[in-house]
């Protein structure tokens, strides 16, 4: 049992730290926001150039292959940051998805362009009936002649619209909650028949909706076997989910942390509001959450490796129930703290709630969560 | 990071599961698995097999005869205990006063009061708290006036737990009560319990148990060797103690044993013709008391991680002691709803004797209402807490 990093996590940590503080105030993002891109190609660079997205690509398709324990320390920083760069999506997810489909050519050809940065690869698999569960895909892929025909509606991409290439999920089998009969396709999104709805969210990072109409590919495009793509996709996800568990707590200390500051200075009936009682005790509450939030993290970046799937999966869910409710609470009650000034776009705090709120909607909220867990304790 | 045990942690364990399986009276293992009380004896017999097998002092420093464990072994071991069903370790003795004596008493008094607190010979019991003086303990007054080598000691003390057996009781008594603090007049005293003028009456609890006592001084004459350290320093001495009561009130174990319980009889309860287990409702409390009680497994772990390497348990124990505390109360709550019209026969002598012969409804349900309003003291006792998000916010937070 050992609750330390190595030196060169350390050093990452620190490294990542550091350039959100020097290179991502709140002010910069605000300027990010305002430009209609909603993004910084300039800071994905910086990104890029600090290595980290190579972070999560194999080192055979030169990335630096780091573990979950890496890119948990990565998603604290960032969180702090509250970055609009699509990280989670292009440089945990797509690449951890590649990387188990088993698909040499398309790995050769699609992970070194995202480790190096250059281009944004986006899962789209999330469909309107979904609420969490990684099944459910009604979007089909029909054979036609050497290729295939798909059709379907893919919602709220985080990120989408700033997609070079969509990995796209299928079912090329099976019915629409099978695991087996999944596939995922390489699609471009100027392909013919790919509509995308690009649209800002109200955390101020950005999603998009995918139609596929007819939409016509090679049996090229087909990534890995045809409907065998579930535990790839699950894999991934997972992978996700911890990443995104690490990006909320990196958030909760930061959010925190400004609570705490705003109370110290914040003065009513002639002391500053941090010497009453009752705002004491709430504050010792979100610093509970938060400790609490962060050792499920922990769980959550050693456990998503894990072989055994039934602890693998009770664990994840456990940490992302912990998550979603130290999110609720210490959100909401931040914005209560600060009172008034906490409902401004003005300060940091609403946008660190607002963030947080969406983590727990994320991969499956609290409730989608529970059931999970009761779902693998009970079978156990 | 690494959240495996080593091969060593892993062969302590077989070791520690090897000893509870083959030394652990299977009477005692029977009352504490099913939440009946643990008598005075029982307590007694399982330390004096602990001390035969040199584990008498688990927390202690093998100077003092203790086995010398690391954060990780304790952690161990305590896991192990709790899931084979060995009785709570009673903090009076080992982990309270023994501390406070190792740190602070001189070579003398080291020699004279440890051997029989390892052993189990001698039964300590607090007095801390006073009619007047709970959460705001230095505001006690419990008098302890100097007459030559000798205190006479005056007051009263109260929630004095199994002070009915005691054969000393560790003291905070004011010693000077023109201090211009009131934290600075206090002495920390042992007292032989057998001293005339001492008397203890018994408090009976709302599940009718009689574990705590008031215990009352009048002109108890204690020898000024047998105050700790120096007087009037009493108060460093009581927090030092109390800091060492919040480390092990995790209480992890205990609380994954009393889960599986739960899990147990609500499979065996049914509702709508299905087990209980299976209903949406109460699957997801269950659920969630357990998802809580692994955040807090972890969180303590990174606790004695931290612990071993500054030597000392720091405030963050408040955390380990509210959230302990939270899941022991839903987790008896959980037991006693799931039995449901069972809740309500209540027989004094099936709990606090292990006479279930005659009780009605299943032998499972008879303790578990009393258990439910007894465990209510848990977010009371040890720093209320209050206090402890007190501490929080004044040692963590810094406000």
């Amino acid at each position: 049992m050992d609750f330390t990093f190595t030196q060169e996590q350390q050093l990452l940590a620190d490294t990542v730290q550091r350039f959100v503080r020097d290179n991502y105030s709140f002010e910069k993002r605000r300027e990010i926001l305002k430009t209609p891109e909603g993004w910084s190609r300039d800071i994905w660079n910086e990104l890029a150039g600090l290595g980290l997205t190579a972070l999560n690509v194999p080192e055979e398709h030169g990335g630096l292959n780091a573990g979950p324990v890496d890119t948990m320390l990565v998603m604290n920083a960032l969180g702090e940051g509250l970055l609009l760069e699509p990280f989670l999506a292009a440089a945990v997810l797509a690449p951890a998805l590649i990387a188990r489909l088993d698909d040499a050519k398309v790995a050769g050809e699609l992970l070194p362009a995202i480790a190096s940065g250059e281009r944004i690869v986006i899962v789209a698999h999330q469909e309107p009936q979904v609420r969490g569960e990684l099944n459910s895909v009604v979007t089909h892929a029909a054979k036609s002649g050497d290729g295939y025909v798909i059709d379907g509606l893919k919602s709220v991409i985080a990120h989408g619209g700033l997609a070079d290439e969509f990995l796209i999920t299928a079912r090329t089998g099976g019915k629409p909650t099978d695991t087996d009969g999944i596939s995922v396709f390489a699609v471009t999104p100027t392909a013919a028949g790919v509509t995308v709805k690009s649209y800002r969210t109200i955390d101020g990072q950005q999603a998009a909706d995918i139609e596929l109409k007819g939409v016509k590919v090679p049996a090229s495009a087909l990534v890995g076997a045809a409907g065998k793509a579930f535990t790839a996709i699950e894999g991934a996800h997972e992978i996700a989910l911890s990443a995104i568990c690490a990006e909320a707590v990196g958030i909760m200390k930061a959010i925190n942390a400004a609570t705490l500051d705003y109370a110290r200075n914040r003065k009513q009936f002639g002391q500053p509001i941090s010497k009453f009682q009752v705002l004491q005790h709430r504050m010792a509450d979100m610093f509970i959450q938060a400790e609490q939030a962060q050792s499920m993290s922990y769980l959550a970046a050693i456990r998503c490796v894990e072989d055994d799937a039934a602890e693998r999966r009770r664990s994840l869910s456990a940490a992302k129930v912990v998550i979603g409710q130290a999110g609720r609470y210490i959100g909401q009650n931040a914005i209560q703290l600060h009172g008034g000034m906490g409902m401004t776009d003005e300060l940091i705090v609403s946008h660190y709630f607002k963030r947080l709120t969406l983590i727990d909607l994320t991969f499956g909220d609290t409730d989608f969560h529970t059931q999970q867990f009761i779902g693998v304790t009970q079978a156990a | 990071m690494d959240l495996n045990f080593t091969a060593a942690e892993i062969a302590f364990r077989e070791e520690v599961r090897t000893f509870l399986r083959e030394q652990l009276p299977a009477d005692i293992a029977q009352k504490v698995k099913s939440g009946l009380a643990v008598q005075a004896a029982d307590y007694t017999r399982w330390q004096g097999i602990l001390y035969q097998k040199g584990w008498g002092g688990p927390n202690w420093p093998k100077q003092f005869g203790g086995t010398g464990w690391g954060p990780v072994q304790l952690h161990i071991y305590d896991e192990e205990s709790a899931a084979a069903g060995a009785p709570r370790t009673l903090p009076f003795g080992l982990k309270m006063v023994a501390p406070v004596i190792m740190a602070f008493g001189t070579a003398e008094q080291q020699k004279r009061y440890l051997p029989g607190i390892l052993s189990g010979k001698d039964w300590w019991c607090q007095g801390y708290s006073e009619p007047g003086a709970g959460s705001d303990l230095a505001s006690l007054k419990t008098r302890a006036e100097r007459q030559g080598d000798h205190y006479i000691v005056n007051g009263q003390k109260t929630w004095n737990t199994l002070g009915q057996y005691a054969d000393w009781i560790f003291c905070l008594a004011r010693t000077d009560p023109n201090a211009p603090k009131q934290q600075m007049g206090i002495s920390f005293l042992l007292i032989d319990m057998k001293t005339p003028g001492i008397t203890v009456r018994p408090i009976i609890t709302m599940d009718g148990s009689h574990e705590v006592n008031e215990v009352w001084f009048e002109n108890v004459k204690v020898p000024v060797e047998n105050r700790i350290g120096e007087e009037n320093k009493g108060w460093t001495y009581a927090k030092f103690l109390l800091g060492h009561e919040r480390t092990s009130i995790a209480g992890v174990g205990a609380s994954k044993r009393e889960l599986g319980r739960l899990k147990k009889i609500a499979k065996s309860e049914m509702k709508n013709g299905k087990p209980l287990i299976q209903d949406p409702l109460f699957a997801a409390r269950i659920a969630q008391v357990e998802i809580d009680l692994m955040a807090l497994e972890i969180t303590n772990l990174r606790a004695l991680s931290a612990e071993s390497e500054k030597k000392a348990p720091g405030p963050e124990a408040s955390i380990l002691k509210i959230k302990g505390t939270e899941i022991q109360q839903t987790l008896s709550e959980l037991m006693m709803y799931a039995v449901g019209p069972y809740a309500f026969p209540f027989q004094r002598e099936s709990r606090e004797e292990g006479d279930l012969k005659s009780v009605a409804g299943p032998e499972y349900a008879a303790p578990l209402a009393a258990t439910y309003f007894s465990l209510r003291k848990t977010s009371i006792y040890g720093g209320s807490n209050e206090i402890q998000r007190n501490i929080i916010s004044q040692l963590i937070l810094g406000l």
